[in-house]
């Protein structure tokens, strides 16, 4: 067995990880809690002396000092653009996973790996020719410009998760639904969409953190409020003379919020998505 | 072309056709029809921008020069950069700075998953925190390490200068050393949790008889650990691998907002190297050349774990 010393080791190795996994995160909403002199103070303020929301309200607009960056423009513009990437990303990954998953057609395993591979090419390299394309076109600056590249972004990978989940599905359950009168329509949604719903759950999650965290294409796609998002956004406060540590930080915390609510309520179907679709696939 | 499982088709007779039948009745085969939306985006978003990005990679286009875009120069732009220094300093420190980061987050991610393995309660809980960094955008974490390195304000100097180790402020990201390797810490804090995440799905999965078997026999931990353990961790290895390597140019957003490729170009990367000739001094032309070898860098990686994982697999199923 082991020793009360094997097991304190462990203890202290697990501890100092998720120190380190959660300091940085802790320091930053801290500051965005914090007075802007604290930032500054020396000797250093550890734990804010007084918690203060005036750097959200300066940064929402509903304060006198008006900061001047639109965060709730970019936020809607964010949520836009993530919700409708992310909706198309799952309806076309479930169509082309169930392709993949279920049927036997020519040049298949090509056709696999061109998408696939259509995913490695690095986002700002993928945003010069769009770039070029989508000014002449007049996407540039609008949500559907950012919808569509970020669908391109998300399709293959939604496709690889929801074809590793149908494939777990037994052929024999649709095949037992079609013999008892079911057409192949109403075999997928009353048998294999059930089954495979947390796949394509975690495909959505997925699809929607990448959406919502993207830079380098939307720094480049995107020009004024009608389209910036919040990761463009916080390039914003870069531009300014002095760097404003508690305002960036507060629109960290803006950032982070609903990918953090959003993950922990599926977090279960997350490992599952990843490690199954992938093993089995 | 045959759908598995059309012997039932003849039993299906409707007076009314609903849209399903139709639509999987139409004259092209289904596994077509429903590949079709997802391939019109990818060639309409991704292919035919890349031709085009070939295309203008043989003439001199300038953004502030429309024109430019007809003036074919043949392989002028790939000549200049392959004689141009600063391309491959970023282009030999970019694959330096990957090969050094996914061999740190793997080894460290292997690490973190055998102590939480080892542990006896409370692994649900820390799985959950391991999840943080995952839903940080990359812009983000690199935003949290340029606060926490930052020479004023920082949280590392407060503390060193608190703990009275030292009185001088360090200048982390203008130093050439230092400022690559806080962009370093920053890739490694975001990556390593999801390696250790899928090591320890791995590890859970793992079947106790041959470890156990193995220890009667007499094996020592490390033997076990080497011979039992990691074979059957190696598909998980690469399946996090080739999850990782679908995105490595996301060290992109977090050398931009860290130190824009500072101080004089030290910490530049291919990738913000190819967006400072493209769209600050606008050539576009140069860019896209530059952008072909940071493709290929990519496929390259891509291609290298997918073939890896299609392997394990393969044993896999030779085992199962």
């Amino acid at each position: 067995m082991e020793r009360w010393w094997q097991r304190f080791l462990i203890r202290l190795g697990v501890f100092v990880t998720m120190a380190v996994i959660c300091l940085p995160g802790l320091w930053v909403v801290m500051t965005a809690f914090r007075d802007n002199v604290e930032v500054m103070a020396r000797p250093p303020v550890w734990i804010p002396a007084q918690w203060t929301l005036d750097n959200f309200r300066s940064l929402l607009g509903f304060s006198a000092t008006q900061q001047g960056i639109p965060v709730a423009r970019y936020f809607v513009n964010s949520i836009v653009i993530s919700v409708t990437s992310t909706v198309l990303a799952v309806l076309i990954g479930m169509m082309g996973g169930y392709a993949f998953a279920r049927y036997r057609f020519r040049f298949k395993k090509s056709a696999f790996l061109w998408l696939m591979l259509s995913r490695t090419v690095p986002g700002i390299s993928l945003s010069l020719p769009v770039f070029i394309i989508w000014s002449r076109i007049g996407l540039i600056d609008t949500h559907i410009g950012v919808i569509l590249v970020y669908l391109a972004l998300n399709i293959p990978f939604t496709i690889w998760l929801i074809d590793g989940f149908f494939r777990q599905i037994p052929l024999s359950l649709s095949e037992a639904a079609q013999v008892d009168g079911c057409t192949r329509w109403q075999a997928f949604w009353k048998i294999e969409f059930p089954l495979a719903k947390s796949g394509i759950a975690s495909a959505g999650i997925f699809a929607f953190l990448t959406s919502w965290n993207e830079f380098a294409l939307s720094s480049q796609l995107t020009r004024t409020t009608a389209s910036k998002t919040l990761p463009v956004g916080l390039m914003d406060f870069t531009a300014q003379f002095t760097v404003d540590w508690t305002g960036m930080c507060a629109m960290a915390v803006i950032i982070i919020v609903p990918a953090l609510v959003l993950t922990f309520i599926v977090q279960k179907h997350l490992i599952a998505g990843l490690t199954f679709g992938g093993v089995k696939g | 072309m045959e759908k598995e499982g059309r012997s039932n088709e003849t039993i299906r007779q409707r007076p009314t056709v609903p849209f399903s039948m139709r639509f999987f009745k139409s004259r092209l085969s289904p596994p077509v029809l429903l590949l079709m939306p997802a391939f019109a985006i990818i060639v309409a978003v991704v292919f035919i921008p890349l031709v085009f990005s070939l295309y203008t990679s043989f003439t001199g286009y300038r953004l502030v020069q429309p024109a430019s875009l007809w003036q074919w120069v043949g392989l002028r732009n790939y000549q200049r950069l392959a004689s141009d220094p600063d391309f491959w300093w970023a282009f030999g420190r970019t694959v330096v700075f990957l090969t050094v980061a996914l061999n740190l987050e793997l080894v460290l991610g292997l690490c973190i998953a055998l102590l939480i393995d080892k542990l006896t309660a409370g692994q649900r809980i820390i799985r959950t925190i391991m999840m943080f960094p995952m839903m940080f955008s990359p812009i983000l974490v690199g935003f949290q390490f340029k606060y926490i390195f930052n020479d004023n304000v920082g949280l590392i100097n407060n503390a060193i200068q608190s703990l009275g180790w030292s009185d001088v402020t360090i200048p982390w990201l203008v130093n050439e050393w230092t400022a690559n390797l806080a962009i370093l810490i920053a890739e490694v804090w975001m990556s390593t949790p999801i390696f250790a995440i899928l090591l320890l799905a791995g590890l859970m999965a793992m079947p106790r008889d041959p470890v156990e078997a193995a220890k009667v026999d007499g094996c020592n931990p490390w033997q076990v650990f080497r011979h039992i353990t990691l074979p059957f961790l190696m598909p998980f290895v690469y399946i996090a691998m080739a999850i990782r390597s679908l995105d490595v140019a996301r060290a992109y957003d977090m050398v931009k907002i860290m130190t824009n490729g500072g101080p004089a170009g030290r910490t530049e990367l291919l990738w913000t190297l190819i967006a400072r000739v493209g769209y600050q001094d606008a050539r576009m032309g140069a860019a896209n050349a530059m952008s072909y070898a940071s493709i290929l860098l990519s496929i390259y990686f891509t291609y290298y774990f997918f073939r890896k994982l299609a392997t394990a697999r393969r044993a896999m199923g030779e085992i199962a």
